[in-house]
Parts: structure tokens; sequence; C-alpha cells
């Protein structure tokens, strides 16, 4: 489970996250949206303590995430981590790109590591390009390379940034489908989403970030299809045109 | 009057030529190599926010780029012998030649990192990787091959200044070519003989390099 417990985030003197609480079951699929700058990235980067946090907790399964004493090395095994830019490893072909982190941070042995980057590489469609060098693959491959890479870290939880968001329109639907599939599996997502349909059709919650502060929550049809706050309403005006 | 070419000579002393150069092969690759190592560690160094840290590393780059070569290998050979330091002629050259390296080398790095986009450094956390995993594994291998040309322009530069050896009486390819010259005369003759194993010397690693960096570097970046 993840806990989020009035987080405060700030860069200088911009205060991104202003006091944000949320709970994250075990198998749910929480959507975050809300408009450019409203801070739901970043509260990615904060449960994976990429970002430090200035106020709050974070706790995963009884972690204390920003804790001085939790090796966040060790921690963001359990979280796996997709980006709306894929941030393959231009230098590796696919196969190493996935079994570089079951290699040396898991240390398991090379043939293994392999077996399992190519076990997760089929999941997601991508069987046929283990020798290939991710440069020379459509951002949608791509992105379904970096959710494979993640998924060989056998994480308990997935966040995913926005990682539609670069993609050529035609590409985004294989995406998608591949996050669908991993709903299916059971995993537990946090997905950072302007997908509005996706997020109404996959989530158990979705939160609506507005300035810094979740404005609203609940299930897909409170928040998506009969929001209360007058924010929700607008921001959904503008995105569902 | 005519100059009269006496070319057996220097084929007499061919085998003393192909020693020295040799030695200069010998000093340039070593200089590069430690040159190298180090310039990995002035360059992190450098981008450091905390000034004890980036302070050292900038000293040393600012003296090594800005002083004449020669002076440092006169400094490394009589400079420290006036403190006692007896160096040879062959590590006083390749202390000079690291020292130089070193901090060009710095410079070319810190771009070449500074040119990995900062999400490289993101990813590889989110996957459980801790600071020298990344350098390691991901970022290294990625600046290597971004500065990797000027990185062999470095080298043949090294083997060049390696010619300064002759100041100090050291036996790289300049010092045994003034020494042969000495003793017959024929100056010319020499000379030219040392230029051309110069260019064979610098053409073979420039060779080398090109042949190591298409087994190596796989990929587009």
């Amino acid at each position: 489970m993840i806990q989020i417990q009035n987080v405060h985030k700030s860069f200088g003197s911009l205060e991104v996250l202003k006091g944000i609480n949320l709970e994250v079951n075990k198998g749910e699929v929480v959507s975050v949206i809300g408009g450019s700058g409203s801070g739901k990235s970043t509260l990615l980067y904060c449960i994976n303590a990429i970002e430090k946090i200035q106020q709050g907790r974070i706790i995963v399964d009884d972690i204390d995430v920003h804790a001085k004493s939790t090796n966040r090395d060790k921690l963001r095994q359990k979280l796996g981590m997709v980006f709306q830019q894929w941030n393959s490893f231009p230098h590796l072909t696919v196969l190493e790109n996935a079994s570089l982190a079951p290699r040396i941070v898991l240390k398991m042995g090379r043939k293994e590591a392999m077996e399992i980057a190519k076990k997760e590489l089929n999941h997601v469609g991508l069987g046929d390009k283990f020798d290939e060098y991710p440069t020379r693959m459509s951002g949608g491959q791509q992105q379904r390379l970096a959710i494979a890479r993640a998924l060989a870290m056998k994480p308990d939880y997935m966040l995913f940034d926005e990682v539609t968001s670069a993609l050529d329109p035609e590409l985004v639907g294989e995406v998608l489908d591949t996050l669908r599939m991993l709903r299916d599996d059971g995993m537990t997502m946090i997905c950072v989403t302007h997908e509005i349909a996706f997020a109404r059709e996959v989530s158990d919650k979705v939160a609506f970030f507005h300035q810094g502060v979740i404005e609203e929550i609940g299930t897909p049809e409170q928040v998506i299809v009969n929001p209360r706050k007058e924010a929700t309403q607008k921001f959904l005006s503008k995105v569902l045109h | 009057m005519e100059y009269e070419f006496h070319w057996i000579i220097v084929f007499q002393k061919l085998p003393q030529l192909l020693n020295g150069a040799f030695v200069t092969l010998h000093v340039s690759v070593l200089s590069m190599l430690i040159g190298i190592t180090i310039a990995v560690l002035l360059a992190i160094m450098k981008m450091s926010k905390a000034r004890i840290v980036s302070l050292p590393a900038t000293l040393w780059v600012e003296i090594a780029r800005n002083t004449p070569a020669l002076f440092q290998i006169y400094m490394a050979y009589f400079g420290l012998g006036a403190f006692g330091i007896h160096l040879s002629p062959y590590a006083a050259v390749l202390s000079a030649l690291v020292f130089v390296n070193a901090g060009y080398l710095t410079e070319t790095f810190r771009g070449g990192f500074q040119a990995i986009p900062k999400t490289q450094y993101s990813a590889s956390k989110s996957l459980g990787m801790n600071s020298v995993q990344i350098y390691r594994y991901i970022i290294l291998p990625q600046m290597f091959r971004r500065i990797y040309h000027p990185m062999t322009n470095q080298f043949v530069w090294s083997i060049l200044m390696s010619s300064l050896g002759i100041l100090v009486g050291m036996d790289e390819l300049s010092g045994e070519t003034q020494r042969l010259q000495s003793l017959s005369f024929r100056t010319l003759e020499f000379f030219i003989v040392a230029a051309v194993m110069y260019f064979l010397i610098t053409k073979l690693v420039l060779f080398s390099a090109a042949l190591i960096a298409r087994r190596v570097f796989r990929g587009d970046l």
C-alpha cells in the first residue's frame, strides 16, 4: 500500500505540492489528471524519492520513503517507473536495456536475467526486437520497452508519468493496450495521464490535481462523469471537446 | 652548393630509431591511459556544487591549459629536481604529458557528461541502480562515445608533444634522432626519416582507434 500524507514539495520558492493526501491499495489503479504544472508528475517523482519532499510522509509498504535511514536504491526496486520521454538506454540493445538492472541490481546470473527480460519483452509485444537498438524503434515501441524494463525488476507498483504524451497519436493505442494488460494482471498502478477516456475506463480511483492540491477524488463516475467542483468541470470541458 | 643525401647511415641506425619510436608510442599511450582516468575524476569533481571539490579540479585545468607543455616538462625534470625529487627523463615527460592530457580531457569529458540528458539518471535511479552503477553502466559508456573523436585528437597531440623529451635527454624518437644526427652530421636525413615515423605512428594510432570504435560502439546515441 502507498500512503501519501500531507506532502509538501517546493522548488525554491515555488510550492508545487501543497499538502497531498492519497492512498493507493494493492491491486488498485489510480489515475491522476489535471492541468500542466498542477504538480501531478512531481508527486510521482516524490513517491520513488527521485525528488525530496519538504513536509509530510510517503509510506510504501510500511517503509517511510524519505526517512534518513531508508535505503532508497533498494526501495526503488519495488516501484517501477515509466517516463514521458521513454528514456531508453541508447547504447544498449533492447534485451540489454531490459536485463541490465536485474543483472546488476538484483545480482541475477546473466542467463536468468535474460530469461526474465525476454519474458517481459514478449509480454509487451517486442519479442522480435531483442537485438535491435532503441533509437531505431518508434516511440511506441520504445515506451513499451521502458515498461518491460521496469517490469523485469518485478516491482510491486508501477508509476506512469504521462507515458503517452510524447507519442505520435497513432502510437498511443499500443501503449494504452499494454497498460490495460497490466491492469488485468492485477498490477498496482498510479497513472498520471491526459487520456481522460482511458482514465475513466481503467481506474478504480481518479484524482484531479489543481494548483498543488487534490481538488476532487473518487471513482471515475464521480470525478469524470459527474464532477462536483467547478475547477474539475472547467478542466474537463477544456479537454473533452 | 647542392646538398648530397646519404641515406645508408640512416638505414644502419634504423633499429635505434625504431626503438625510439617505440618509446614515443609507449610514453604517449601510458600518458593517455593515466590522463583519461584522472580526467574522469576531475570532470566529476568540476561539476560538483561544492567549491572545495570543484576548485582543485578547476586549478588543474587552468594551469594545464594555459602554460606551455615545454615549461611543464622543465618543471617536472629540473623544477622537482631542485626540491630533491629526481625523476628520470622518461618519468618527467610522462608526468608532464599526464598533467596536460588530464587538463584538456577534463573539459572534453565535462562537455560529454553534460550532453547526456538528466533523464538518463532518473531512469537508471528508478531501476534501483546506485550512483556507481549509473556511472559505470549508463553514463560513462555514453560519455566516452560522445567525446571519442576529441579524445583521439588529444592522443595525437601527446605523441607529437612527447618529442619535447629531446630537451631532457629522453631516448624517445626525437632524442634518438638528435643523438644519431649529431654523431653522423646527416641531420636532414635523420629528421626526414623521424618525421615519416611520427606520421606513421599517428596514423597507426588513429586507425586502431577507429577499429576499436567500430567494435565497441554499437547502436546510435
